[in-house]
């Protein structure tokens, strides 16, 4: 589905972000990258949205060049991949219901299935008690979770997950990881940046470790080891 | 979004009608000194003043030569009864005066002829003619008929009050292009703030993938909004604006009425006004996004 071929990323103060990485994500898999800050997640995850752009090699989603998507048609590819990060970025004036109401508007679905859809998602992350309630009157955790019905309600190819649980105490950052292998398991691909030790252990998924912006190494079944 | 972030709209509003409240003023200004430099330019005439003795013909035919010059708009003709009639018009109140004219039995002036130049400039070109008309009827034996050319008396001040009007009027143009140039860039950063506060949303817009046409919608809306708001505040202040400007400068010039010339032109200033404010907001609001959308 994703792969990076011989990417690199140099600032123009030339600290390398990204040396040489290549790597392929699957159709449905579920892959995690692991490693110290500055190692170079982030900046992965910013390649897959189009954010950033690599000083040399190529990524492709499907058989498109992620960099040579025209700048009008980036909204669209965008709208394939759900976004979340550890810090929620939900917009602290609409209520859970609204923020993720909001993702479908934006993508111009209709006010019917909109009404109908998302009740269901929230339900589907445990939040169905609480779709009225505002951003600040939500737990980290729960926060989180509406930040993934959002992400995932315009039913996205891929969902990237930045630091998810970074902001979470052991039991939300439990929930969170059970949620997003519950979105795994209905066949959503799922790309998660974290150093979290626990999670890893707990997914049994495959884990690529990074250092210095290189790929340390790729198990298919991985434990954390740094 | 216009009145979500109430007070912040309220900055952008305020400073834009002040821009467009200035570029009015700076609109009724100008005409306002054209109107009275106009009005200066036809008050500035030459007259020439002929002796009693001079023949209706003779003076005729002078001001057809002075017709045919090129400089020349129009020349009057005032004969001897026609003069006597408007001294004694203009001296109404002064009973000696009129005694003594009434004592003296025979009409004491003498025909005018008043001419207008195309140019205020070109007066001096027309007294000149005279003056060598004057000469060359000496040169041949004849009375000249002519008795006196008051350009040379008036030159002076004319002369200086064209210049002093014609200055004022570059200045104030300049100081009101000027003025209206630094509001501008004042709203225009207002509105960025306004922007600035969203940032946020429109992050969030953009990671949920939202076109940028739909991010920027609302905010050129509310730009568009912000300076019609703002035309028709300072489209109002302007009445009240004008009012108190006539009231002050009736002693000078006679008192050009600004109040009636904004009623009468009230559509087409409003419209330049509705104009720029729309331009105004929405260039800034235009502006203010794309920095948010980059990426």
């Amino acid at each position: 589905m994703f792969t990076f071929e011989k990417v690199s990323k140099i600032y123009k103060d030339s600290s390398v972000a990204l040396a040489d990485v290549s790597f392929e994500v699957k159709f449905k898999e579920f892959v995690s990258f692991v490693g110290h800050s500055g190692a170079g997640k982030t900046t992965i995850l910013k390649m897959i949205l189009a954010e950033e752009y690599p000083s040399g090699g190529i990524v492709l989603f499907e058989d498109i060049n992620v960099h040579k998507i025209r700048r009008s048609l980036i909204p669209e590819y965008r709208r394939r991949i759900g976004t979340i990060f550890q810090d929620f970025r939900l917009l602290p004036g609409k209520t859970a219901y609204e923020n993720v109401a909001f993702a479908m508007e934006v993508a111009g679905k209709p006010d019917d299935i909109i009404e109908s859809d998302v009740p269901e998602v929230l339900e589907l992350v445990g939040l169905a008690g609480k779709m009225w309630n505002f951003p600040n009157q939500l737990s980290g955790g729960e926060q989180q979770r509406v930040a993934i019905a959002r992400a995932i309600i315009n039913q996205p190819d891929v969902l990237v997950a930045d630091e998810p649980t970074g902001n979470l105490d052991p039991v939300n950052t439990y929930d969170i990881v059970q949620i997003l292998k519950k979105i795994n398991d209905l066949g959503t691909t799922v790309i998660l940046a974290t150093h979290n030790k626990g999670v890893i252990d707990f997914l049994g998924k495959r884990v690529i470790t990074l250092e210095k912006g290189r790929v340390l190494r790729d198990d298919s079944t991985g434990k954390y080891s740094l | 979004m216009f009145w979500r972030n109430g007070l912040v709209s309220f900055t952008a509003v305020f400073v834009s009608t002040v821009t467009l409240f200035t570029l009015g003023a700076v609109i009724i200004g100008n005409a306002f000194l054209s109107t009275s430099l106009a009005e200066l330019k036809d008050k500035v005439d030459v007259n020439v003043y002929f002796l009693t003795t001079a023949s209706s013909v003779d003076i005729l035919n002078l001001k057809k030569r002075i017709e045919g010059l090129p400089e020349v708009k129009s020349v009057e003709y005032i004969d001897r009864d026609e003069a006597l009639r408007r001294f004694v018009e203009r001296n109404k109140g002064n009973a000696l005066l009129l005694q003594s004219l009434d004592e003296l039995g025979d009409n004491p002036l003498g025909a005018v002829l008043n001419v207008r130049a195309k140019e205020p400039s070109q007066y001096a070109q027309i007294a000149d003619f005279l003056n060598r008309g004057t000469k060359s009827t000496l040169d041949q034996g004849e009375h000249s008929i002519i008795d006196k050319v008051n350009y040379a008396d008036n030159e002076y001040n004319i002369n200086r009050l064209i210049s002093f009007i014609n200055s004022t009027h570059k200045l104030g143009f300049t100081i009101g292009l000027i003025l209206v140039l630094m509001v501008a860039l004042v709203t225009a950063s207002t509105i960025r703030l306004a922007i600035y506060n969203s940032r946020q949303e429109i992050g969030v817009m953009r990671l949920v993938g939202a076109a940028n046409s739909f991010i920027r919608g609302p905010f050129i809306i509310s730009g568009v909004l912000y300076g019609s708001v703002s035309a028709i505040l300072a489209g109002i202040l302007l009445y009240p604006g004008t009012y108190w400007t006539t009231k002050i400068t009736s002693g000078l010039f006679g008192g050009i009425d600004l109040v009636s010339y904004y009623l009468s032109n009230i559509g087409q200033i409003f419209m330049i006004l509705l104009f720029f404010g729309i331009l105004l907001g929405m260039c800034s609001s235009f502006l203010a996004v794309r920095r948010y959308l980059n990426i």
